[in-house]
């Protein structure tokens, strides 16, 4: 039985969001989402960490080249999500309500194509207090 | 099935070199990790091990027996050394993040036998590690 290595990397990026849905009254949005459904938002800075399985390179030791990995995430993500409104900037989230629940699902969806190792799994923490985890399907 | 975890951190140097590669593809794959002298990292590792606790003593494995493994195996290999010259079980290997955990893993595995290793997580940074698992055991 063999091993399976996996390497981890951690980014940040800062953005707002506001969770509100307009499938719901204003009571409703209040009700359920409390302060987070206020109306001008409101930010956090996100720490996301991920992880990537693969065969380790013998000849770099590596499963992906850090640079490679950092400037996927950084087009993919970083760029993306980074010092922006999730709600206003982030087309998946004009109609989802950006939970980090569903940014996990949207950062997942982003990076699986790296094309030099698996992504397994991504987890976002929003605060120290909460973190959420993805693995695909 | 519970999980236990002891942390402990070590200090050492290394550097990314491949002599089979020139030494501008050397540059160009490593980066400043190429940097002829070396350079060092705190490492953080953290060995998590699976198993159901004895009845008796309540316990996986007695967390003093976990820390004498680490001790004899990692500390005295690795701390304060320098990993491309001093580690016999790096030696031929680029000393990368995964490569490291990878050698650890081999060294921990067969001296748990009080339960079974599940994971070992090794930080180079805050930012950067390597997990290792048993093929086919969930995360």
């Amino acid at each position: 039985m063999g091993i399976k290595i996996e390497l981890g990397r951690r980014y940040r990026f800062a953005a707002s969001h506001r969770l509100h849905t307009d499938r719901l009254s204003e009571e409703e949005n209040a009700r359920i989402f409390g302060k987070c459904a206020n109306p001008y938002g409101h930010g956090h800075n996100y720490v996301l960490e991920i992880s990537v399985s693969g065969e380790i390179d013998p000849a770099t030791g590596m499963i992906a080249n850090l640079a490679d990995l950092d400037s996927f995430v950084q087009r993919e993500v970083i760029e993306v999500f980074d010092c922006r409104s999730l709600n206003e900037d982030v087309a998946a989230f004009r109609k989802t309500v950006p939970t980090t629940e569903n940014l996990c699902i949207e950062i997942f969806e982003r990076l699986k194509g790296f094309p030099k190792g698996k992504l397994e799994r991504v987890r976002v923490q929003e605060t120290t207090n909460n973190s959420f985890e993805y693995a695909g399907k | 099935m519970v999980l236990i975890t002891r942390k402990i951190e070590f200090s050492a140097s290394h550097l990314y070199h491949n002599p089979a590669l020139s030494p501008e593809e050397n540059r160009r794959v490593f980066g400043k990790c190429n940097n002829p002298h070396g350079h060092g990292h705190n490492y953080t590792l953290e060995v998590t091990v699976a198993g159901e606790p004895d009845p008796v003593t309540g316990m996986v494995l007695d967390l003093k027996e976990l820390k004498d493994i680490l001790e004899r195996e990692v500390m005295h290999r690795m701390d304060h050394r320098f990993l491309n010259y001093e580690v016999a079980e790096l030696k031929g290997q680029i000393p990368t993040c995964e490569n490291i955990a990878r050698v650890i893993w081999e060294l921990l595995d067969p001296k748990i036998t009080q339960g079974k290793l599940h994971r070992v997580r090794l930080y180079e940074s805050a930012d950067l590690f390597a997990d290792c698992y048993r093929n086919g055991a969930t995360c």
